[in-house]
């Protein structure tokens, strides 16, 4: 009884995540979700005497991988706005059918079989669930360990290997940044100082405040882009506001300079 | 009386008889692969040649004589070449030497002549190239024991005959002519190639002793077919009908040529194939019955077409065409006709050459002009051409005691005997004969001068001359030395047999006196419209007969319609065929599967999701194809 | 029970697939591959229980472990991408086609 509630408390709860993460629209919620889901996830294993694999859940999925996700999410950019706009003609229709279709499919097989009571895993599990499986593990199964083993090593080495960048030129010193503003200013007038900080002038000290100027309107110079997209969206910013934005983002186009976060050496 | 055995052969001049086509041939490569350092002395080289290959079948002509005549059948063997089925072998008998002899003789006569009609001619190292070839091509062609050596001869002088016709290639004509020749002798060749193949397939040999071994064994043997077949090679390489239209349009290689293959030897192969291959035509009534059709059906025609003709090589045509007709008609025959189809072969090989020369002579002297009606009277300031001419007409329509009279009566003769029907018709040919022979020579010699202003005609030199005079002594002489007594019927027999009583010559037969009578009344005729009587410069319309002549019986018409419409017909329709059909059978289908690999390749957009929805997809009807098939 | 625990790894597998075809943002598609991973990992932990041996839960063991090389080197590969052509949507990476 106590598991059919979990189950069908839990059973809403991953499908209705799932299905937000499939269709909200900002990544860092998805991911949310999908931490919501693998949430769940861990406590039905639990509930099905699998305590080990429940907590490696918590800790592998729902720690390090969601980690991982938000990291490279952050990485990537929270501005690559991503649109639920289908591009791809007929792509969505088909897909919807065909995951309605493979549901019910599979439903209707699972449910056609007949399913003797579970016999369940009280033998299986006497010497208690972590030594059972670190049994197999070491004895049946010790091969395959050692293998993934191989396999975990080759990822981390993977991933370093794509995640590196060779440098092509000589790393630029605070001269040549300092060089590089000034020639910047002389030919675009940029202001080769440091940026207004936000909350110059503020009343609020968040970060979503812009900076105000003497006069008490705002310095366009202070609004982040990525923090300000939604207000641009809307058009709810001062048009003058606006218009800066709008240069700064056609010069970062036209030189080929896309969101910021990775570019740590720009020197901006 | 059956033909004497084979015997073989070896030493003395007989044994060295190779040397006959040896010499010629080796005289065409020095000179087609010497090229220019042999232009100052090709002609004489060429002429050497020739006469040496002469002296070497006249030795071998006295050594034969030497022998009994049952043992005057000498085989000499040269090479085995597919041993067991095919031997290279020369096979000196009456029959050949007869043939060697006329080849090498008029040859070497027309080589000589040749000298002084080529002289201007850059290229007349290459003509005496040419000639050598034909001679050597010619003598392999009657010298072979064995039918695959004389279709290897037989294909050489259609080869010769086709680079001498075009041998003034830069005219269109020419060249067409050849081409022409060339073609229409390929289906005769093709006819005498089955024919072979018959005979091999039957006899399983293909040299002349094989086939009589075989005839002797008896059995089932498809005589008509390989005797038609035959004949229809005989009748490409001789002109005869359906066959013939090739012939007057070979005029246009140099005269000497005319001379000597289209008048004197290659167009008289056909005559020694049927003669040659007696044994299986004396098999068969049928193809005798044909082959003596086709005689004289060729020499009523070649005789109508000589009656219209301007131009005085193709009047002389259509009369080689008609008396090679009358070899054909006694051919046919048999024994009794073979030795007067060969006399006449012989004596018409050297009143014709004779005759072919002297027109050369006469174009050489009016600048190259053809046409009779330009000619008139010319006897005056050519006589010696005039006088050889005149002994070559007179035998030709078969003026009492000269060559023709007695060979072309004998054979009128001997077809009375053998079909009246045919003799008459053979009658009717001599008398058209007496008819166009006597024009050529009115228009030519006699009446008003009509010659062109620039033209002024002069007696050849001697180098020309000479010839004429040796072939015109021939005309007069030979066919009472071949014909009286039976003298070359006798010498010919151990090759070809001999009817069972010899033919007497009766100077006033019935038949003899009505082909004067008619050939009389013809050269009156003639005489009446040409002699006296204004020719015309131009020629008038004249009859639908005329035309009929005029345009060579509508051969070529006949060989269009027939021929060469359907011909064309049936190519467009391949090529519709194949450009529609096959074509675009495969031009279709690669459409096809480029236009749908065209529309497929849409399916690869780049889109890694349309790929994966293409797999979900896939997964989903697996699941479904599971689940029916799991419930089946 | 284990009808149900499989009918809701069905349909977990079905969203995550869904979600695989309809977004386009390259790191959402990777979680909802996460997601059809541990719907994968549920019914393996069902049948582990519903045949009374620990043979199931050792392959979940198996598959998180790949999981999450997987991730390590997909992000990986994401973030060359994205900092090469400045953008995550898969649709962007499309060169190679017709």
């Amino acid at each position: 009884m106590g598991e059919s509630i979990t189950f069908w408390v839990l059973a809403v709860v991953s499908v209705s995540a799932a299905l937000g993460l499939v269709f909200s629209r900002r990544a860092v919620y998805s991911a949310l979700m999908l931490g919501v889901v693998m949430f769940s996830l861990a406590v039905l294993y639990a509930v099905q005497d699998a305590p080990f694999l429940a907590a490696v859940q918590i800790i592998v999925y729902t720690g390090a991988v969601m980690m991982l996700f938000l990291f490279v999410l952050m990485l990537v950019g929270v501005d690559s706005s991503d649109s639920l706009v289908e591009t791809i003609k007929g792509q969505r229709f088909w897909a919807i059918l065909a995951g309605l279709a493979f549901a019910a499919l599979l439903g209707l097989g699972i449910g056609n079989a007949v399913m003797p009571a579970p016999k369940g895993l009280a033998a299986a599990n006497q010497a208690g669930n972590v030594p059972s499986l670190a049994e197999l593990i070491f004895t049946r199964h010790v091969f395959a360990f050692e293998v993934t083993s191989a396999l975990l090593i080759t990822a981390a080495l993977g991933a370093m290997v794509l995640a590196h960048r060779e440098r092509s030129e000589p790393k630029a010193t605070q001269k040549d940044l300092s060089r590089a503003r000034f020639v910047r200013f002389g030919q675009l007038g940029r202001n080769p100082g440091p940026l207004p900080g936000p909350g110059t002038y503020a009343r609020h000290n968040a970060i979503d405040m812009p900076a105000l100027l003497p006069d008490g309107s705002v310095s366009p110079l202070s609004v982040n882009r990525v923090v300000a997209r939604y207000e641009a969206a809307e058009g709810t910013l001062p048009p003058e506001v606006e218009r800066i934005l709008q240069e700064e983002a056609v010069s970062e186009r036209a030189n080929g300079h896309g969101a910021r976060p990775l570019d740590e050496e720009d020197g901006k | 009386m059956e033909p004497a055995e084979i015997i073989q052969h070896s030493g003395g001049v007989i044994g060295a008889s190779w040397l006959m086509i040896a010499l010629p041939l080796l005289g065409a490569a020095v000179l087609l692969l010497g090229g220019r350092r042999t232009d100052k002395f090709g002609h004489l080289l060429g002429v050497a040649m020739s006469v040496a290959s002469f002296v070497v079948a006249a030795l071998a002509f006295i050594q034969l004589l030497g022998f009994a005549p049952g043992e005057r059948r000498r085989g000499v063997e040269l090479y085995d070449l597919i041993p067991g089925i095919a031997k290279v072998g020369l096979l000196i008998d009456p029959l050949s030497i007869s043939f060697c002899l006329l080849i090498t003789f008029v040859g070497s006569l027309i080589h000589i002549y040749s000298i002084g009609y080529m002289a201007h001619d850059p290229a007349r190292r290459r003509f005496f190239a040419y000639l050598n070839l034909f001679v050597a091509a010619m003598l392999v062609l009657v010298l072979a024991d064995n039918y695959l050596g004389l279709y290897v001869g037989w294909e050489g002088v259609g080869l010769a005959s086709y680079l001498l016709i075009g041998f003034w290639q830069h005219k269109p004509t020419a060249a067409t002519a050849a081409k022409k020749a060339f073609i229409v002798n390929r289906v005769g060749d093709f006819g005498l190639a089955i024919g072979l193949f018959t005979i091999f397939a039957t006899f399983h040999s293909l040299s002349y002793q094989g086939v009589a071994e075989g005839i002797a064994k008896g059995g089932s043997i498809p005589f008509t077919a390989i005797g038609l077949l035959l004949l229809l090679g005989a009748c490409g390489k001789s002109a005869q009908l359906p066959l013939q239209s090739w012939l007057l349009d070979a005029m246009e290689g140099p005269t000497p040529v005319s001379a000597l293959i289209h008048a004197a030897t290659m167009v008289t192969a056909g005559v020694y194939l049927v003669v040659r291959s007696g044994p299986i035509f004396q098999a068969t009534d049928t193809a005798q019955l044909v082959v003596t059709i086709v005689g004289v059906a060729t020499l009523l025609a070649g005789a109508i077409i000589g009656t219209a003709k301007d131009d005085i090589k193709k009047a002389l045509a259509g009369s080689t065409m008609s008396q090679i007709g009358y070899m054909m008609l006694a051919a046919g025959i048999g024994p009794a006709g073979y030795a007067f189809a060969i006399a006449h072969l012989i004596t018409h090989g050297f009143f014709k050459a004779d005759m072919f020369l002297g027109a050369g002579s006469v174009m050489h002297a009016m600048n190259d002009e053809v046409n009779m009606r330009k000619y008139g009277g010319l006897r005056k300031v050519m006589p010696i051409t005039f006088v050889t001419f005149l002994i070559g007409y007179l035998a030709i329509i078969g003026f009492p005691l000269l060559s023709g009279y007695f060979t072309k009566d004998g054979i009128i003769e001997t077809a009375m005997e053998h079909n009246a029907i045919l003799g008459w018709l053979a009658v009717l040919g001599a008398g058209i004969t007496g008819f166009y022979m006597s024009r050529l020579v009115f228009m030519t010699f006699f009446g008003k001068k009509r010659w062109e202003d620039d033209a002024h005609p002069h007696e050849s030199p001697a180098v020309m001359t000479w010839p004429l005079i040796i072939l015109s002594i021939g005309a007069v002489v030979l066919g009472a030395f071949l014909v009286l007594g039976n003298r070359f019927m006798i010498f010919l027999s151990p090759a070809v047999g001999q009817p069972e009583e010899l033919p007497s010559f009766h100077p006033f037969s019935t038949t003899g006196l009505a082909t004067l009578a008619l050939v009389a009344v013809g050269a009156v005729f003639a005489w009446m419209r040409y002699g006296s009587a204004e020719v015309p410069v131009v020629a008038p319309r004249g009859s639908f007969l005329t035309a009929f002549a005029r345009r060579d019986l509508y051969g070529d018409a006949l060989n269009e319609a027939l021929l060469m419409r359907p011909g064309q017909w049936l190519t467009r329709l391949a090529v519709f065929f194949d450009n529609r059909g096959v074509d675009g059978l495969v031009n279709s289908l690669a459409a096809l599967i480029g236009g749908s690999s065209g529309r497929l390749r849409r399916i690869q957009t780049g889109y890694v999701r349309s790929y994966a929805l293409s797999i979900f997809v896939g997964a989903a009807v697996l699941v479904g194809a599971w689940f029916v098939v799991g419930n089946l | 029970m284990t009808t149900h625990y499989l009918v809701l790894s069905a349909l977990l597998f079905a969203i995550g697939g869904v979600g695989v075809l309809v977004r386009r943002n390259a790191i959402v598609v990777f979680m909802c591959v996460e997601l059809m991973l541990n719907a994968c990992n549920l019914a393996f932990v069902t049948f582990a229980r519903q045949n009374g041996n620990l043979d199931g839960q050792i392959i979940a063991f198996f598959v998180m472990i790949v999981a999450a090389a997987e991730v390590v080197i997909g992000l990986a590969i994401i973030v060359t991408i994205f900092r090469t052509r400045r953008s995550a949507s898969v649709d962007d990476a499309s060169l190679l086609k017709y």
